[in-house]
Formats: C-alpha cells, structure tokens, sequence
C-alpha cells in the first residue's frame, strides 16, 4: 500500500487519463477485468480479426506455406451461386421464422393469460416448453425420423385425414427440405417468444383490463387495442433475437440435412463449415465467414439504429 | 378471467389440445418408439400403436453396453467448470462496470455486449486452429476457452444490472469499516447478487449442456465427447436401429426436462435471461 500511495502523491497530474490513478481501485479495475478481457480477446474478437487475414490466402490449414491471392476469395464469394443460394436460403428463414413464431407464440400467450391459474392451463404451459430443453441435435435426429417416409409420424398423419397426395420424403426432396427445417425451427423456438409474451401480458396492470371490459370493449379488442401496444417493446425485442438468432442456425440444419440436397437448405453458417473443414478450403471458408459477420453485424448496428429512431418518435 | 363462459372455456382448450399435441407428439414418439424392438418398425404396425412388446431392452442396453456414462460425466465436467469461471469472471467484470467510474468502462462494456449478436461460426476456423497449435485439439477441455468466452457477454450484461442496485451507502459503510473494493466485492456485492447469478448458472448450464459446433469442431476420440456430440454419433452407430436412437434422445433429454418440472419458474427464469433482462 505504501508504494501505490506514494505514487498517487508524486506523478500522474495530467488532465486527461484513460484510466484513474494508480490506488487500490485502478488494481482492481485492471484484475477484474483481466480474465473476461484476455478471454474475449482470445476467443471472440482475434478469431475475428484472423479470419479477415485469412481470407485473403488460398490455404488448405494443413501445409506450412499458404499463398496470399488478395481478393481472389471475395470475388469468387460473389459469383459463388451457392453461396448466394445460402444467403437467399437464410433471409428466407428469417422472415418466416419471425412471420411464424411471432403470431403462433402470441396467440399462445393470449390463450395460456386467458387461461389464467386454471390448472390444465399451467399443464399445457409447462409442456408447450419442452421443445426449448432439447439440444438442437436431438431434435434435429428426432426430427429426421419424424419425417422418414417409410418409418416416420407425417405421412402416416397425412394420409389419416386423407392428404395421400401430399406425402413425400420431406427431407429428401430439394422443394421441401428447407421448409421442413423451418417447420422445425419454429416448432423449437415457439415456446421461447410465448413465455416472453406471457410475462409482458401478465406484467399489463389488471385495472386496465378491468376497466376496458367495464367499458364493453370485450376480450379481443383489449388484447388488440390495449394490451398490444403495452408490449410493443417486447415484440420488437423478439423480433430482434429472432432476427440475429435465425443468421446463426447450424445444429439442426447440419443434423437434418447438412444443407442438402443438392444445397436446397444450405444456409451461410453450413457452407462455411463444409468448405473450411470437409474441404480444406480454409481460405475460402473464411472469406464465408468473414461475409457472415459484416452481415450480422450490418444488421445488427442496422436494427440498433431503426429502432432507435423507432422510439425517439413514439 | 372475471367470468367463466362455458363456450369460451371449451373453445380455448380445444385450441390448447391442439398446440399440445403439435408440441408433445414429438416427445410421445421419442419415448414411446424407445421401448420398442428394433424389427416392429418394419412389421407395417402403425407408428402411431403402442409398442407390441414394449420392454426396456433399448433404454438397458444404452445405459449398459456403451459409453453413456462417459459422455454424461464428460458433459458435467466441461459444463460444470464452464459455468463457474463464466459466474466467477463474469460477476467480477460485471462489478467494474456497476460500480467504477474510469474512462474506458462505457466503451468496454459496449465492446463486449456486442459480442451478444456475434455468430459462434465467424470464430470457428481460426478457434480450431489455435486449438491444434497450443496441442489442446482433442480434448474435453478445449472446450473450456470458447465456452468461457462466448457466454460471458450475456452474463456481464446480466449481472451489471444487479450490481447497479447495490445502494451507495452500503458500500460507503463498507468502506468506512476498512474494508477494500476487494473485500467488499466477495463479501457484499457477490451475495446480493444471487438471484442473477442463480439466474445466469441456469441459463449457462442449459445453454453448454445442449451445446455443439465447438464440441463438434475441436473433439474426435470417443471418450472426450460430451453429449450432444455423443449422440450425434450414436446416430451412425446405430444406423437402422430406430428404437435405439429414440432411447438414447430419451435418455439424453431427460435430466433437464426433470429439472425443469421440478423447479420450472427458476428455470423459465433463467432461460428467458436473454430476453427480459
């Protein structure tokens, strides 16, 4: 202590410091902060920086040389007509991951508010969740059984309600495939934005309710008139995670389909994986991922402003 | 609801009934195909029956004949450790940025909250690499640093909250009795914030239980799987073998599924972390 006193009584005058003065407290900050920051530093943000580097090398990750190709990657990235089918193939499970998980996730939340303390409400509350303890490879293994033509639950479902034409192997066919993942996607994620919407609904003052049913507006239009707009905040909060989460979808693809067949569900996050590690394209696959970080983060800093605006205006 | 219309009441369960067999067929096929024998499925019985003969024979010879246990004790022991340098690193971050004032602190916290919409996959090759080059390729504990990392965001930015709300003059009294930011953190600080943490070792325990690209990317051999990597290749393994499979997804699934009936508001709690805040 005697040292770090008589530091603080002899130097460090100047106006402008990034730090605070050397005591106690300036110890702490520094040892504190020490693990997290050599951790992300590590792990998050110079795998980041390295992938830039490498993208920019033609490189099997084997050899000890690799050749520098400047942007040879990045504009093969562009003509890449796979790799634009991934980008297409992920704004596609964008949008209907949030058009599907938004509604059915909320009208699920007015049912279960609707249902209130009675007990087969809570039941179904409690199994409506289950989907969310799974790992994404255990459902994706259930879910390719599930849709086994020969011994799977969908077309022996179909041709019970007499939609014979309709069943097909829905995994194998390059028309359906990326929709069955989807559907599964959706199935899996659901619970997450009911239970979100049910603590927003539930978080809405009961004198609210209480007087707009008193004023005849009846239970459908409290919930579209009053009770929306009071979680509009929440929505937009769903949207967001939904938005970011579905750019980071690997698990269950890689598991039901690995992209195929013949690319029909391949998104950006399984491209990367197949040309980096199956086919040793390390170069290559780091230019895909160097895309899907400008991408996310685009959207990101894109989504952070909009919505910004968003609430300055409201 | 103020008053019970019958009408109302059987419409909405009949719409409940429904989600519950959208949500719950899943689970019943998983369960049920596990206790069947490995030839039913190709007997032509409907998927849908009940098995002819069920018999635990599936769910025995997982737990007996293979290395279940090996993956299970695999699993606890990276998630484990994980969970508690992620509370430990994460709580002592969190406390700087709650209660210090310096220059950096905004910057900083921004930089590392943005590592919440950063996709695992962007990490992935150059994490393989340095995993090879340090010699920990293989290994259950090359985990330990990814794992680590990537979920410390979350955690400060959780955590951060909480120990804003320690009041000024607890802290003041604290330091009037002599004691140092240090003390005071492990003394006061820490056990007031234990419903985020409790909060934070749910999430962060589901979330690595469940986890898989990083164990996909940087482990091989049979014994240092953990789980979902173990029962990606149960897959091959048991290739025709139907009933298998779903025994071993059964058997897999069923801890966190247990914990969560047991203590489901904890854990609706801490899985919705992310999203509530």
């Amino acid at each position: 202590m005697n040292s770090m006193a008589s530091v603080r009584e002899t130097g460090q005058v100047g106006r402008w410091r990034l730090l605070p003065r050397l005591n106690a407290d300036t110890l702490t900050i520094f040892l504190f902060l020490l693990p997290t920051l050599v951790l992300i530093g590590i792990f998050v943000i110079w795998p980041i920086v390295n992938s830039f580097q490498l993208s920019f090398y033609k490189w099997n990750g084997i050899a000890p040389t690799r050749e520098f190709i400047e942007f040879d990657n990045w504009s093969r990235l562009l003509r890449d007509d796979i790799f634009v089918k991934a980008f297409r193939n992920n704004l596609v499970v964008v949008s209907l991951s949030i058009a599907i998980q938004m509604p059915i996730g909320m009208g699920l939340a007015v049912l279960l508010d609707q249902g209130g303390r009675f007990f087969l409400f809570r039941l179904f509350k409690t199994i409506y969740f289950f989907p969310m303890l799974m790992s994404s490879v255990a459902i994706g293994i259930l879910f390719k059984y599930i849709y086994d033509p020969s011994f799977g639950l969908i077309n022996p479902a179909l041709e019970a309600v007499g939609l014979d034409s309709w069943t097909r192997a829905w995994l194998g066919n390059t028309d359906t495939s990326l929709y069955a993942v989807i559907a599964v996607i959706c199935w899996q994620y659901t619970p997450f934005y009911m239970v979100l919407f049910l603590a927003a609904l539930t978080s809405v003052p009961e004198e609210l309710r209480d007087a707009s049913l008193i004023d005849g507006a009846g239970e459908g239009r409290y919930y579209w008139h009053i009770a929306l707009p009071l979680v509009s905040g929440t929505v937009r909060t769903a949207i967001i995670l939904s938005l970011i989460g579905s750019l980071k979808y690997f698990d269950l693809i890689w598991v039901m389909t690995e992209g195929g067949p013949s690319n029909s569900s391949e998104l950006m996050a399984t491209y990367m994986y197949k040309k980096a590690f199956p086919s040793f394209e390390v170069g290559y696959g780091s230019t895909v991922a160097s895309a899907l970080f400008i991408i996310v983060m685009g959207l990101a800093v894109f989504m952070l402003l909009f919505t910004r605006r968003f609430e300055t205006e409201v | 609801m103020s008053k019970r219309d019958p009408l109302k009441m059987v419409s909405l369960l009949a719409i409940g009934m429904v989600w519950l067999v959208i949500a719950g067929m899943p689970f019943y096929f998983m369960a049920m195909t596990g206790f069947k024998g490995q030839f039913e499925l190709f007997s032509g019985r409907s998927v849908f029956a009940f098995p002819e003969d069920p018999s635990f024979q599936n769910y025995e010879e997982v737990l007996t004949s293979g290395s279940f246990f090996t993956y299970v004790r695999n699993s606890l022991a990276i998630v484990g450790v994980s969970v508690v340098l992620i509370l430990l690193f994460g709580s002592m971050a969190a406390y700087i940025f709650a209660r210090f004032r310096f220059r950096l602190n905004r910057p900083l916290f921004i930089l590392i909250i943005a590592g919440l919409v950063i996709p695992v996959h962007v990490t992935l090759i150059p994490v393989y690499l340095f995993t090879r080059e340090i010699g920990l390729y293989d290994s259950l504990w090359a985990l330990l640093g990814p794992y680590v990392a990537f979920n410390l965001p979350l955690t400060i930015f959780i955590l951060t909250d909480f120990m804003r709300l320690i009041p000024r003059e607890i802290q003041e009294a604290a330091y009037i009795d002599g004691s140092g930011p240090i003390r005071f953190f492990f003394r006061m600080a820490l056990p007031l914030s234990t419903p985020g943490l409790a909060t934070m070792a749910v999430y962060n325990s589901v979330i690595l239980w469940n986890e898989f690209v990083f164990a996909f990317v940087l482990i091989t051999s049979p014994d240092n799987r953990p789980l979902p990597l173990a029962i990606w290749e149960y897959q091959g393994q048991y290739a025709m073998n139907i009933p298998a499979i779903m025994s071993v997804l059964t058997l897999s699934a069923l801890p966190l599924i247990l914990i969560y009936i047991v203590g489901q508001e904890r854990v609706l709690k801490g899985m919705m972390a992310g999203a509530l805040k």
